[in-house]
């Protein structure tokens, strides 16, 4: 009986810990659940303020346009129906706030009872007119054609440039400058942090004797604990106006600062992950290459290097990870404007850092903040490869190491 | 006198490693320079601001003035609640990979998995316990949410260290304790557990370290801007440590005149990590001791 009852325990007990055990996979899942649903949100909407609508007159053959060409157009960037696939050169812009420059108060009305006449007046003897205005004027008897937005789809959401997602009449959501920033700015750090991670990966693991060894490490290792806000704290007092003055620039706030503090960030994962790699070359590789006569760094860059490739490869992409995923340091240093960066004395914005800046304000359930879980899709999905390169690169250094 | 070509090669051999070992060791101790600027940097500037009033006082003058009392006790109450979540599933999980698990897909599927969990951004945990916690669950903003979020991003740490303590215990330790006639249980809660026991401390010690830094995934679950009070229940909001330096440093009311203050944050913030590694140290010292005397 007794040992019945332990054995049952026992069951419970393993059950219990199993239970456990998979529930990191759980919360990997429900991540991926909820990031996706409150995403896929975003697409196949129209990015319209709501209760509007655009009409123009009906001899007119577009009968849709895309947000960005329709925010091109009232910034007339857009100046003429030839270049959106219509007839007629210069395009009329109306906003319903300009029709006081058409029609007399009177005519409008005091309580502006005929307004609704007088827009659809308007787009029907104006032929290259494109007019926005509330949805409640276009009605049965309206003259114009009213034409639609196109819809957000997840290509026009990655290759639009524009991110203006509070932008009236029509918010743009385009999240290509901020993907091209996130990997400036990343891929900058590692340019930065690789070589001196190596190098010091290379001086700890080889080079420095055991006493300076234990008083370094530590150190490095402190490095990594430093919380982000402070990294971003201090590139913000001392980095930020340091670049400000040495390049004679308006602000300091760019991507090359954004990439100093995250590489100084990167710095210890790198360090860390290859320094491991190198200790794993086998001693008697070692000793068999200094044995033939090769002196110490001979061995270290034909050897110890090349045997620990995958491992160093490997720290060098979990940095890029680490970067890519930053988000107060970068939110804090680089200026975060959406802009395509030419150079990295521009301000960038990064995709974790739009996330934190605008998630706050933007309103529950609306585009926006759908959008804004897109961008944390968007990261999800590049930081979930990351991981799983690592992941297999290092499985393979495993499975090689048995040979 | 031309020297034989062997001896040229070899000097010059020697020149190649003296060049390649000096210049490596001066590049490491030239990030260990950074790492020491900018500590000292925080730390000078920061003691200059410390006083007993500003670790004890509520912030006053548009946070310019007083002291940060209301956001140390948060960030306590946020780093006590996602431990308490935390640390008794990691450490279960922990148990399971490594001691239950047998080597096969599952096991291989729950590591990759956790491991996928620890690159997880920060702000995607951010984006998630908004979403889960705070919306669908409706917690709110409020510490519960907040220390959710937290010990989500603290939990594959704390496996980990979990898995790394447990492997490294001898297998004789078990087959001995197994073949004694203990259970599986027995063995893992007299026998492994106790040797792993320092190490899993060190573990959880040092992910309190980063808790109590994380900005991003409090952002939206549990930070509140400025609020002068002591929180009354878990579906309060708070004030939190490192959420402080990022609202003073950037957007306070007025930034010049509140730097100070955020010298200030940012040393209790950096002693409280220093504090976690020196304590980790100590301890894994003190029971590794403790221990093996037994």
């Amino acid at each position: 009986m007794g040992k019945r009852l332990t054995k049952f325990t026992e069951r419970v007990i393993e059950s219990t810990l199993m239970v456990s055990g998979t529930f990191t996979s759980v919360i990997v899942l429900l991540i991926i659940l909820f990031l996706f649903s409150e995403g896929a949100g975003l697409f196949n909407q129209t990015p319209m303020e709501k209760g509007y609508v655009v009409a123009v007159n009906t001899a007119n053959p577009v009968s849709t346009l895309s947000p960005a060409e329709f925010k091109n157009v009232y910034d007339a960037k857009i100046k003429t129906w030839k270049s959106l696939g219509g007839t007629g050169d210069s395009i009329k812009v109306f906003r319903v706030d300009d029709i006081a420059g058409y029609y007399t108060e009177e005519q409008i009305g005091s309580n502006f009872e005929h307004l609704g006449a007088c827009i659809s007046e308007l787009v029907a003897k104006t032929p290259n007119i494109i007019a926005f205005f509330p949805r409640e004027y276009a009605d049965k008897d309206f003259k114009g054609k009213v034409i639609s937005l196109k819809k957000i789809t997840i290509g026009s959401f990655i290759s639009d440039r524009e991110w203006f997602p509070t932008a009236q009449p029509v918010a743009q959501f385009g999240v290509l400058s901020l993907i091209l920033g996130t990997l400036w700015v990343s891929l900058a750090a590692i340019l930065f942090a690789l070589p001196l991670g190596l190098a010091t990966a290379i001086y700890l693991a080889e080079i420095a004797d055991s006493r300076v060894r234990n008083i370094l490490k530590p150190l490095i290792e402190l490095l990594a604990g430093i919380p982000s806000v402070v990294y971003g704290f201090f590139g913000l007092i001392v980095i930020v106006p340091l670049i400000k003055n040495i390049f004679h620039l308006d602000v300091g706030e760019t991507a090359l600062a954004g990439s100093i503090v995250l590489g100084i960030m990167a710095l210890p994962t790198i360090i860390t992950v290859s320094e491991d790699a190198l200790r794993n070359t086998p001693r008697a590789m070692k000793e068999a290459s200094l044995a033939l006569g090769a002196t110490k760094w001979q061995t270290i860059y034909k050897v110890s290097i090349p045997y620990s490739a995958s491992g160093i490869t490997a720290g060098a992409i979990l940095g890029i990870g680490r970067a890519i995923g930053e988000t107060m340091a970068v939110l804090m240093c680089t200026g975060n404007s959406a802009i395509i960066p030419h150079s990295l004395l521009q301000p960038v914005r990064t995709i974790p850092a739009t996330i934190a800046a605008e998630l706050g304000e933007a309103a529950q359930g609306g585009l926006h903040y759908k959008a804004l879980f897109a961008l944390g899709c968007i990261l999800f999905i590049i930081t979930f490869v990351i991981n799983l390169t690592v992941e297999f690169i290092s499985s393979k250094r495993r499975g090689g190491s048995h040979q | 006198m031309k020297q034989p070509d062997h001896i040229q090669v070899r000097k010059r051999k020697q020149r190649s490693q003296a060049f390649a070992f000096v210049s490596f060791g001066v590049i490491s101790f030239a990030i260990v320079a950074i790492l020491i600027v900018i500590l000292s940097f925080i730390l000078y500037n920061g003691f200059r601001v410390i006083s007993w009033d500003f670790i004890t006082k509520m912030p006053e003058d548009g946070m310019t003035k007083g002291g940060i009392y209301p956001a140390i006790i948060g960030t306590l109450y946020l780093v006590a609640g996602s431990m308490l979540f935390a640390f008794p599933i990691g450490v279960m999980s922990g148990i399971y990979i490594n001691e239950y698990a047998k080597d096969g897909f599952l096991k291989r599927f729950i590591q990759m998995m956790t491991n996928n969990l620890a690159g997880v951004p920060s702000i995607v945990f951010g984006l998630f316990g908004m979403s889960l916690f705070v919306n669908k669950l409706k917690f709110g903003d409020s510490i519960l949410a907040g220390s959710l979020t937290l010990g989500l991003l603290a939990l594959p740490v704390v496996i980990r260290t979990t898995e790394e303590a447990l492997k490294a215990i001898d297998n004789s330790f078990r087959i001995g304790s197994l073949a004694l006639g203990a259970s599986k249980w027995q063995t893992t809660r007299r026998v492994v557990m106790p040797m792993a026991f320092p190490n899993v401390v060190t573990g959880l010690i040092l992910s309190i370290g980063r808790v109590s830094g994380e900005t991003a995934p409090i952002l939206f679950t549990v930070a509140a801007y400025f609020l002068p009070k002591l929180p009354h229940s878990i579906f309060d909001k708070v004030m939190a440590l490192p959420y402080h330096l990022y609202v003073i440093s950037t957007s306070g009311t007025n930034i010049e005149a509140s730097r100070g203050m955020a010298y200030g944050t940012a040393l209790v913030l950096i002693m409280l990590v220093l504090i976690a590694n020196l304590l980790a140290n100590a301890l894994r010292r003190y029971l590794g001791k403790k221990v093996k005397m037994n």
